[in-house]
């Protein structure tokens, strides 16, 4: 793992925290692209040599991640008209202030870990860890449907990070687990979006409060 | 060769309902499908043979266990489906019929899958091809409930995902050639690295325990239960719940041959605990039928998991209950779709005195809750008493105390909703044109009620060796 890998791996970490320090949506979508476009570049990182199976990956995710699900969310965005992420249930500071934490438990607990020599003291696990606890953060304290893709964006960019360790040794699982996973679902989640709006005209999940004990 | 047909078949079925322009002969294709998946799953039960390695599909004891669950009660849901979607005639059935279908296939991939990797795509798919069902009636509830459907069981496939990478670098430093098939990760079991397996583990069961819904990870059951149509209820209750309770015993028996058995199996056992629990509270005074039948899905997942969680001959227990929960389900699930079709709701507000309204339905939902809640003589009180002999005689007495306790309370908080709601004067006026209890929409029911009752009465002596066999692979053992 190289010096550069590392330096990207710290720009997704960073991503992190503007997503869980801004109010206004559109910055949140932009900071969740541009993760998305520092995750293709990392697989050409892994590698010494280039070979076609990485340049899919690669380009696969910047496609995806960093162009395709942020064009869509920007178009639900413009869609509804909502521009900032009102009243979250956990404050912007406090976001940060437990993003923080968050990061330092991913540290703490990745150092417990072992590692394949070849993997040592690289930063994969806990920038991992800590964008897919940003990611939780986001989905389950923001209200706006819009905010909560991209808290799962997060999410599964963590989970994607971690799959660089594999990316040698077992192609099929992270290439078909990642791409697969994220695709589908945010389509789906896509088309659900739609149908949120159509029937309540908003694209606020508190109006989803109906089903309570 | 005929496990690959068993996925195929639904997957292309799909196909040609998304093609097929009449509402009809879409519902048609249902029990047509279904009883070629029975006819073939039949077949793979009675010639099962040993299994090779490498290959990536093929039918092992505990598969085998669950597809003919599956396959068993997608039948009876695909002979009830057609009578249903002609009632629901108002909208188009393309999605539906394509999403059930789409189940049937992810969830036949998952139970055959011999992958980690396979396996967790298997779950994925079942996860969206079952989205658009709960969304069937469209309305503002039903797009609440799917939301939260997609939104934590995406969260929860995405955790299995991380799950299985770690489990994957936890065999890349164990060395050797790395491959995800479980018999080589049984055999390099014990050169996995220990603190990877456990970590993955760990997320393997937040991932698939959100899929089977034990609690504290159970949120999206209620509303998805409760605002699905009946036949789906009873696929996700009975069908989904049973494929991802696989998916995690695929992995608990990893985590067991490398020597970490007794981490998971407490792990099980503090979830269980807690299911059974949460059910018991949030079923007291619950109006709302549905969700009711939700909470009992909720307990009974738990009950599976204490099973695993004792060992012995609570993993047979476990096992048996499986079946006997989801045919339960079945009952259930069916019978409250009549109930909920003739008055038009599925609170107490609404429905009051179900049996003279509705006397087959309501007196079959009467049995079947007095199957789900472990009474003589159906097959969930057999098996509820296996896994609390079990526990006796693991000498874990406080905790067979503390089961008994809350299946007494459970008993207690759902006959006071379920009793209400069959007693009693009906209310005057029918709210919609009068529905009767026809032939169709009963038969499936009786059904499902005859095997409840006949696994009450004997375990017929294949299914007792393949419930031995599946659970001596976990580390259990039979009926003494």
């Amino acid at each position: 793992m190289s010096r550069s890998f590392d330096l990207l791996l710290v720009g997704v970490m960073l991503l992190n925290f503007l997503v869980l320090g801004t109010s206004r949506i559109r910055v949140c979508i932009q900071a969740a692209a541009l993760q998305g476009v520092l995750l293709g570049l990392l697989p050409l990182l892994v590698h010494r040599s280039f070979d076609w199976r990485t340049g899919l990956v690669a380009a696969g995710t910047l496609a995806v991640k960093g162009l395709v699900i942020p064009s869509l969310l920007l178009k639900a965005m413009r869609d509804v008209q909502i521009r900032r992420e009102v009243e979250p249930h956990l404050g912007f500071v406090a976001s940060l202030f437990l993003g923080g934490i968050g990061t330092g438990l991913a540290l703490l607990f990745a150092g417990g870990l072992p590692l394949a020599p070849e993997h040592d003291g690289s930063l994969v696990v806990p920038a991992s860890l800590a964008t897919l606890l940003a990611g939780f953060l986001v989905l389950t304290t923001r209200r706006k449907a819009i905010t909560q893709v991209v808290g799962y964006l997060l999410l599964e960019n963590g989970v994607f990070v971690f799959g660089l360790l594999l990316l040698e040794a077992m192609p099929f699982l992270v290439e078909v687990g990642v791409l697969l996973d994220l695709f589908v679902a945010v389509f789906i989640m896509g088309i659900v979006l739609d149908h949120i709006r159509a029937e309540f005209s908003s694209l606020d999940t508190e109006r989803l409060a109906e089903l309570k004990e | 060769m005929p496990a690959l047909v068993l996925v195929a078949l639904p997957f292309a079925a799909a196909v040609v309902a998304a093609l097929l322009r009449s509402d009809r002969a879409r519902a048609a294709l249902l029990p047509a499908t279904a009883t070629l998946h029975l006819a073939l799953t039949a077949v793979a039960l009675l010639h099962r043979v040993e299994l090779k390695p490498g290959v990536w599909l093929q039918l092992d004891a505990l598969g085998a266990v669950v597809l003919g669950v599956l396959s068993g009660l997608f039948f009876l849901a695909a002979l009830y489906a057609p009578g249903y979607l002609a009632l629901r005639s108002d909208r188009p059935n393309r999605v539906f019929c394509v999403g059930l279908l789409g189940f049937l296939g992810g969830a036949t991939l998952l139970v055959l899958a011999q992958h980690l990797g396979l396996m967790w795509v298997a779950l994925e798919a079942t996860t969206l091809s079952t989205g658009p069902l709960i969304y069937f009636n469209k309305n503002p509830r039903s797009i609440e409930a799917t939301w939260k459907y997609l939104m934590i069981g995406s969260v929860g496939v995405a955790l299995a995902l991380l799950g299985s990478l770690f489990v994957g670098y936890a065999a890349y430093l164990g060395g050797h050639d790395v491959s995800l098939v479980f018999r080589s990760l049984l055999d390099e079991a014990p050169r996995l690295s220990r603190p990877w397996l456990r970590a993955g583990f760990v997320f393997l069961l937040v991932g698939y325990g959100t899929k089977i819904g034990v609690a504290p990870l159970h949120s999206w059951k209620p509303d998805a239960y409760g605002e699905a149509p009946g036949l789906v209820g009873m696929l996700l209750a009975g069908g989904m719940t049973s494929a991802a309770f696989l998916a995690l015993m695929r992995v608990y028996r990893i985590v067991a041959a490398a020597g970490e058995g007794a981490f998971a199996r407490e792990l099980l056992l503090a979830l269980g605990v807690l299911s059974l629990a949460t059910a018991a509270v949030f079923m007291v005074r619950q109006r709302d039928l549905k969700r009711l039948l939700a909470y009992s899905s909720v307990e009974h997942m738990g009950l599976l998991l204490i099973g695993v969680g004792i060992g012995g001959a609570g993993v047979f227990g476990a096992l048996f209950h499986l079946v006997n929960n989801a045919f339960t389900k079945g009952v259930l699930f069916l019978a409250l779709g009549n109930i909920h079709r003739a008055y038009g709701g599925k609170t107490l507000d609404e429905v009051t005195g179900a049996l003279r309204r509705l006397p087959l339905s309501a007196g079959l939902f009467l049995a079947g809750f007095f199957a789900v809640t472990g009474s003589p003589p159906f097959g969930p009180f057999m098996s509820e008493l296996t896994i609390l002999t079990a526990a006796f005689s693991a000498g874990r007495l406080l905790l067979a105390a503390a089961i008994l306790a809350l299946l007494a309370a459970v008993f207690l908080g759902m006959g006071g909703t379920v009793l209400a709601a069959l007693q009693g004067e009906p209310p005057p006026e029918p709210v919609r044109e009068a529905f009767r209890d026809t032939p169709s929409r009963t038969i499936p029911i009786v059904l499902a009620l005859g095997v409840v009752l006949l696994l009450g009465l004997t375990i017929p002596a294949p299914l007792r060796s393949l419930l031995t066999t599946a659970a001596t692979d976990l580390g259990g053992k039979g009926l003494p």
